[in-house]
């Protein structure tokens, strides 16, 4: 199944990953903040009432 | 507006370090490089005007807290700007006043570390004229740096980051014409870019500065 | 449907992203992996370049999203400047670090493709030096906005830098261009860098092409959906901020 990436396997794999990782990180950091601004509204509006 | 620039320039000369900070900056700058690359004069020729323009940017970009953070401090600004003056004027004046007490000083120094360096002669017109030509541009594209980080505390490295990609520009062609006429090339193209920069700031940029600084003192 | 300035409002802006964000999200999620899986396992290698052509489907998305992004927030800018609308303001400060990625994804991809093409992690290349001061104005752009505690200070502030730093990223780019032909011959470089640029069509052949193309797409909305979801945070934040200014006055 995997393709034969011959000597350049390190070149695409690296640039692969690394994006992969920058990608997932942007969005697990946005989710996160997300979640927590949430929280923290729904507690503050809580408060309120 | 002449007496805003004359207070400026009185300030920057009686506080001492303001006048003289950015040319011993310039002066660390020069005498330090050849110590890192090498004193061979060959090399020392090549890298000459970039390393000149290299060491005025810096010494310029030292300098640039300066331009607007004391009169936010204590209050001046505040007056100026409730003053008849226009505030483009104001900015205006104030880039002028740091070019007086910073760009200008460099120019005039510039030859004579140009010697340091092992320019070649026919280089110290167009070095001088290219540094003439371009610190104005980064005096104007200073102030609006100044003025978008005027209101933060210890905005200095802030300063720094806003303002290094606006000055690539200005460095560029103001490097490339001191190094084309270091090495006796065609400078039309490079002097053209450098002057429509210097003027194209000098023309619209006060704008946006007094348009940030009102933001700011809102 | 109504005017598009309707989702100027924060509650309304927040209702149509909680009704839009999952669907965007998943057809964003499906073009990216079908695009990088066709792209990665099912691409031939390109003869001159053997199998570092994989790396495009990555490249040329995330550098053309770095450049649309910017050009993204300068419109959002402009609006808030002009119309006074929060939620553009605030969806230009959600898109800059989405910005900040993608220029890293570009240029780390690029480094990596230019090691064994051109025999050098990095070229003082125009296209390479663009990004690179691209990615400075990402930096000072993030940097401003976190420095300013008065909210709307810090939104008027950052569309002026972002409207002032597009004219001279425009400049930077000619000036780059420019320096770099000054200084040397960058005949082949060129060549190289033109399959990873603007005119990728008329280099690449069909079989790269469509991949390619459900990449971009996928790229774009996966875009779409995270600047949705950020200034959905950002609404929140804003919200949360406020009402605590109210309890403490209360």
């Amino acid at each position: 199944m995997m393709p034969d990436l011959g000597k350049y396997a390190d070149t695409v794999l690296s640039s692969y990953a690394v994006s992969l990782l920058l990608i997932g990180g942007l969005i697990w950091w946005s989710l996160r903040a997300a979640r927590k601004a949430r929280a923290d509204l729904d507690d503050v509006e809580g408060r309120r009432k | 507006m002449k007496a805003l620039l004359l207070r400026d320039l009185k300030l920057a000369f009686r506080a001492g370090g303001g006048f003289g900070l950015g040319i011993a900056f310039f002066l660390i700058v020069v005498i330090l490089v050849p110590f890192s690359v090498g004193p061979e004069s060959g090399l020392l020729t090549k890298i000459a005007p970039g390393v000149l323009w290299l060491g005025a940017l810096l010494a310029c970009l030292l300098s640039l807290d300066r331009i607007l953070a004391l009169d936010w401090e204590d209050g001046t600004l505040d007056l100026v700007a409730t003053s008849p003056l226009p505030l483009e004027g104001v900015v205006s004046v104030k880039a002028l006043a740091h070019w007086i007490t910073t760009g200008v000083p460099l120019v005039v120094a510039a030859p004579v570390f140009g010697v340091l360096l092992n320019l070649p002669p026919q280089g110290f017109v167009w070095l001088v004229a290219s540094l003439a030509l371009g610190t104005p541009a980064l005096s104007v594209i200073g102030t609006f740096g100044a003025a978008l980080t005027v209101g933060i505390k210890r905005g200095g490295l802030l300063l720094s980051l806003l303002i290094l990609p606006l000055y690539v520009p200005t460095l560029i062609f103001g490097a490339e014409l001191a190094r084309r006429g270091a090495e006796g090339q065609d400078v039309t193209t490079p002097l053209l870019m450098l002057a429509g920069i210097t003027f194209g700031v000098i023309a619209l940029l006060p704008f946006a500065s007094a348009l940030v600084l009102r933001m700011n003192l809102r | 449907m109504g005017s598009i300035w309707e989702y100027a409002n924060p509650v309304k802006f927040s209702q149509t992203v909680s009704r839009f964000l999952l669907p965007v999200a998943t057809i964003a999620a499906i073009a990216t992996v079908v695009g990088l899986i066709w792209g990665f396992f099912f691409t031939p290698d390109d003869y001159r370049q053997g199998a570092t052509v994989k790396i495009i489907y990555l490249h040329v998305p995330a550098a053309l999203m770095a450049i649309n992004i910017w050009f993204m927030m300068l419109v959002t800018s402009l609006i808030w400047l002009v119309r006074r609308h929060h939620v553009s303001a605030l969806a230009a400060k959600a898109a800059a670090p989405v910005g900040v990625v993608m220029t890293l994804i570009a240029l780390w991809t690029g480094a990596v493709w230019g090691q064994p093409m051109w025999g050098t992690w990095w070229a003082w290349d125009p296209r390479l030096t663009s990004f690179l001061i691209l990615f400075l104005f990402y930096l000072g752009y993030i940097a401003l906005w976190e420095a300013i505690d008065n909210p709307d200070t810090a939104a008027d502030l950052t569309a002026v830098l972002c409207i002032v730093g597009s004219v001279f990223a425009m400049l930077s780019r000619y000036a780059v261009n420019f320096w770099n032909q000054g200084l040397h011959q960058g005949a082949s470089i060129m060549r190289a860098g033109a399959v990873t640029g603007g005119d990728t069509e008329e280099k690449v052949s069909n079989v790269f092409f469509y991949p390619l193309m459900m990449c971009i797409i996928g790229f774009v909305l996966f875009f779409v959906a995270l600047v949705l979801l950020r200034t959905r945070t950002e609404i929140h934040k804003r919200r949360t901020r406020a009402l605590l200014a109210r309890e403490r006055l209360a």
